[in-house]
C-alpha cells in the first residue's frame, strides 16, 4: 500500500519520527490547554482574593513542610454532603495565589479549605500542641515544638519576590514592608495600619499563640485562620452552569 | 509422538512479509471480541462527546445534550432538601424559643439537626459527647454548671454571638477577662487588673479559694486571703465566690473547674489570667456569611439544652 510505504519513511528515520511525534503531542496539548486561558467558564473572577500576608505565607510554608496536605485536603467538592459539612464548595480562584496549590487528595483529617475563623486561636494552639487532649479519638501527630521554635522573617521579602515571579501580584510596597508586616500581624497592641492598608481589613491581627515572641505556631495559626475567609460569599453568587 | 503438521498456517493467513533470518511473521487477525470492543469504545466516545461537555469552541465548550454540570447538580440537590425542610425551618425560627421543646415535631427535628450541627461545629472544642475538655477551658455542657446560663435563650445567645471573640460586637464578655494579678505579669490581661499582687498575696488568695471550694487549705494563708478576695475577686466572683452569670465568672465553691482547681493551676490562673474564646456562629462581619443560620443555631441550642444540664 502506497500510504503505508510512505509511513515507512517516518518509521525508519528516528529524528523525523521524533519531530513529527512532538508536533502531534503539541497539537493535542494546545487543544487541551489553550481554551482554559480564554474560555469564560474556566476563568472565574471573584471578589476578595488577595495575596497572603508575610506571616500567612510563612505559615503556609510550615503547612507544606510538615506535610499537612498528606492528611488534610483544601478542596471542598461540589457535593451536598461536603457543602453541608465544610461550607461552600471550593472555587478555582481560591487557589489563585497558591504555588503550589494545597488541594490534597486524601482526608485522614477533615478538609481545611474553610477552617478559618471556625475555632479560636487558643484552640488551634492547644490542638496543634497535643491533638489528643482536645479530641481524644484523633490520630493527628503532636506539633508542640512549633510553639517553641522561633521564626525569623529574614527571607520573607525574597520569598515574596519569588512568588511574584510566578504570578502573585505582590507590590514593591508589600515586599519592602515584609518584615514589618510579619511582626505587625502578631501584635494586636501595635500599629497594624500599614498591614491593613496593604492587605485589607479582613486580615486577622492577633497574638496567635499567646506568647510574646514570634514562633512558627503564630505563623501556622495565622495561615489556618485565613483559610477560606477571603471570598465574600454574602455577595458572591457562583454561576452554577460553569 | 508429535502430531505431524498437516497444514502450514502460513497458507491460511499469509505473512506480513516481514522476515528475519528466515523466521516469518504470520498475519493473524486480531481476535473478534477485541475488534468489537475497540469499535464500541469509539462509538461510546462519540456518544459521550455529544451528550457531555466536550469540545472547546470560541466562547465556551460545547455543553452537550445532557447539559451536565456538577455545580448545577449540587445546587439542585441542596435546593431539593432546602425546600423539603423549609416549612419546619420556618416554624422553628418563628417559634418562641421556650416553646420549641413542647412541640413534638419541632423538638424531633431540632434534636436531629442539632446533633449533626454539634458534631460538625461544636465537637472539636466541647467534645463529641459534649463533655468539654477538662482543665483546658472548654466547658462541659452536660452538667448543671453554666457560665452564662443554661436556659434555652441563654444558650441561644451564647451560640449566636460567642464569647470574647474579636469579630462579633455582641459577643459575651468583650473586654472582660480574668485579669493577670501577678505583679510580674505583663500584657493585655495584666492591664485589666485593678491591683498588683505579690506571689505571697497570690498564694493567700489561692488558699482562700481552696478553702471555699472545700479542699484542704493552709488555714493561716486562707484567712489572710479573705481580704484579698473581698478587695479584688468579689466584684466578679461575688462575695460568696459563687460567680456571676452576667460576667461569665465561674462558681468557685463547687468541684467543677474550667482550668483546674488544684493549687498549681489556681496559682497560674490568678497570676496570669484567663480569657477563653468562643467563635461567633451567627454574626458575620462585613464581607462574609455567618457560619450557621438562625434555624441551625436554634436547633443546636435545643440539642445542647436537651443534654442534661438545660435549665
Amino acid at each position: 500500500m502506497a500510504f503505508l510505504d510512505k509511513h515507512k519513511i517516518i518509521e525508519k528515520n528516528a529524528t523525523l519520527l521524533l519531530v513529527l511525534s512532538f508536533l502531534v503531542v503539541t497539537i493535542g496539548g494546545l487543544v487541551q490547554i489553550v481554551p482554559l486561558f480564554y474560555l469564560q467558564n474556566t476563568i472565574e473572577t471573584v471578589q476578595g482574593m488577595r495575596p497572603y500576608t508575610p506571616l500567612e505565607l510563612a505559615g503556609r510554608d510550615i503547612f507544606i513542610r510538615e506535610g499537612c496536605y498528606v492528611c488534610h485536603s483544601q478542596m471542598i467538592r461540589p457535593m451536598r454532603d461536603e457543602v453541608e459539612r465544610y461550607g461552600h464548595y471550593s472555587l478555582a480562584a481560591e487557589s489563585e495565589y497558591d504555588h503550589p496549590f494545597q488541594w490534597g487528595s486524601k482526608r485522614t483529617g477533615p478538609d481545611l479549605a474553610r477552617v478559618g475563623g471556625k475555632y479560636s486561636n487558643s484552640w488551634h494552639v492547644d490542638h496543634l500542641s497535643n491533638p489528643q487532649v482536645i479530641v481524644p479519638e484523633s490520630v493527628m501527630p503532636k506539633y508542640a515544638f512549633l510553639a517553641t521554635t522561633p521564626i525569623d522573617p529574614q527571607y520573607m521579602a525574597q520569598e515574596m519576590s519569588t512568588h511574584r515571579m510566578v504570578g502573585v501580584p505582590y507590590t514593591d510596597d508589600e515586599i519592602t514592608n515584609a518584615k514589618a508586616d510579619f511582626a505587625a500581624q502578631d501584635n494586636p497592641d501595635g500599629d497594624s495600619t500599614g498591614l491593613i492598608a496593604r492587605y485589607g481589613n479582613k486580615v486577622t491581627v492577633a497574638n496567635f499563640d499567646g506568647q510574646p515572641e514570634l514562633t512558627e505556631m503564630d505563623a501556622l495559626v495565622a495561615y489556618l485562620q485565613m483559610l477560606g475567609t477571603l471570598v465574600d460569599f454574602s455577595t458572591f453568587t457562583p454561576d452554577a452552569s460553569r | 509422538m508429535a502430531k505431524p503438521i498437516k497444514e502450514d498456517p502460513k497458507d491460511k493467513v499469509g505473512t506480513t512479509g516481514h522476515s528475519w533470518d528466515g523466521i516469518e511473521e504470520l498475519n493473524n487477525p486480531l481476535p473478534r471480541w477485541w475488534v468489537w470492543v475497540f469499535y464500541l469504545c469509539i462509538l461510546y466516545a462519540l456518544g459521550y462527546a455529544i451528550a457531555y461537555p466536550a469540545w472547546p469552541l470560541i466562547h465556551g465548550a460545547t455543553p452537550g445534550l445532557l447539559h451536565a454540570s456538577t455545580r448545577l447538580d449540587v445546587e439542585k440537590d441542596i435546593k431539593a432538601f432546602d425546600e423539603m425542610n423549609a416549612p419546619i425551618k420556618a416554624k422553628l425560627v418563628a417559634a418562641d424559643l421556650t416553646a420549641i421543646e413542647g412541640d413534638a415535631s419541632l423538638k424531633a427535628y431540632a434534636l436531629d439537626a442539632g446533633k449533626s450541627i454539634f458534631a460538625t461545629n461544636c465537637a472539636p472544642c466541647h467534645g463529641a459527647g459534649a463533655a468539654g475538655v477538662q482543665g483546658k477551658g472548654y466547658p462541659n455542657l452536660l452538667d448543671n454548671d453554666w457560665l452564662y446560663g443554661g436556659a434555652i435563650d441563654a444558650i441561644h445567645t451564647t451560640v449566636t454571638h460567642g464569647v470574647r471573640n474579636t469579630v462579633d460586637p455582641e459577643a459575651r464578655n468583650v473586654g472582660i477577662y480574668m485579669p493577670a494579678w501577678s505583679d510580674k505579669a505583663t500584657g493585655a490581661l495584666a492591664d485589666v487588673a485593678t491591683a498588683k499582687l505579690t506571689d505571697e498575696q497570690v498564694g493567700q488568695a489561692v488558699n482562700y479559694v481552696l478553702k471555699i471550694s472545700g479542699q484542704t487549705a493552709d488555714e493561716a494563708k486562707a484567712t489572710a486571703g479573705t481580704q484579698i478576695f473581698t478587695d479584688n475577686c468579689a466584684a466578679c466572683h461575688n462575695p460568696d465566690g459563687k460567680g456571676n452569670r452576667d460576667m461569665g465568672s465561674p462558681n468557685l465553691t463547687d468541684a467543677i473547674w474550667l482550668y483546674g482547681g488544684d493549687e498549681a493551676t489556681l496559682t497560674q490562673t490568678i497570676k496570669f489570667g484567663r480569657g477563653g474564646v468562643m467563635p461567633s456562629w451567627g454574626y458575620a462581619p462585613e464581607g462574609s456569611k455567618p457560619r450557621l443560620t438562625e434555624d441551625e443555631i436554634r436547633a443546636v441550642a435545643v440539642y445542647v439544652h436537651s443534654l442534661g444540664g438545660g435549665e
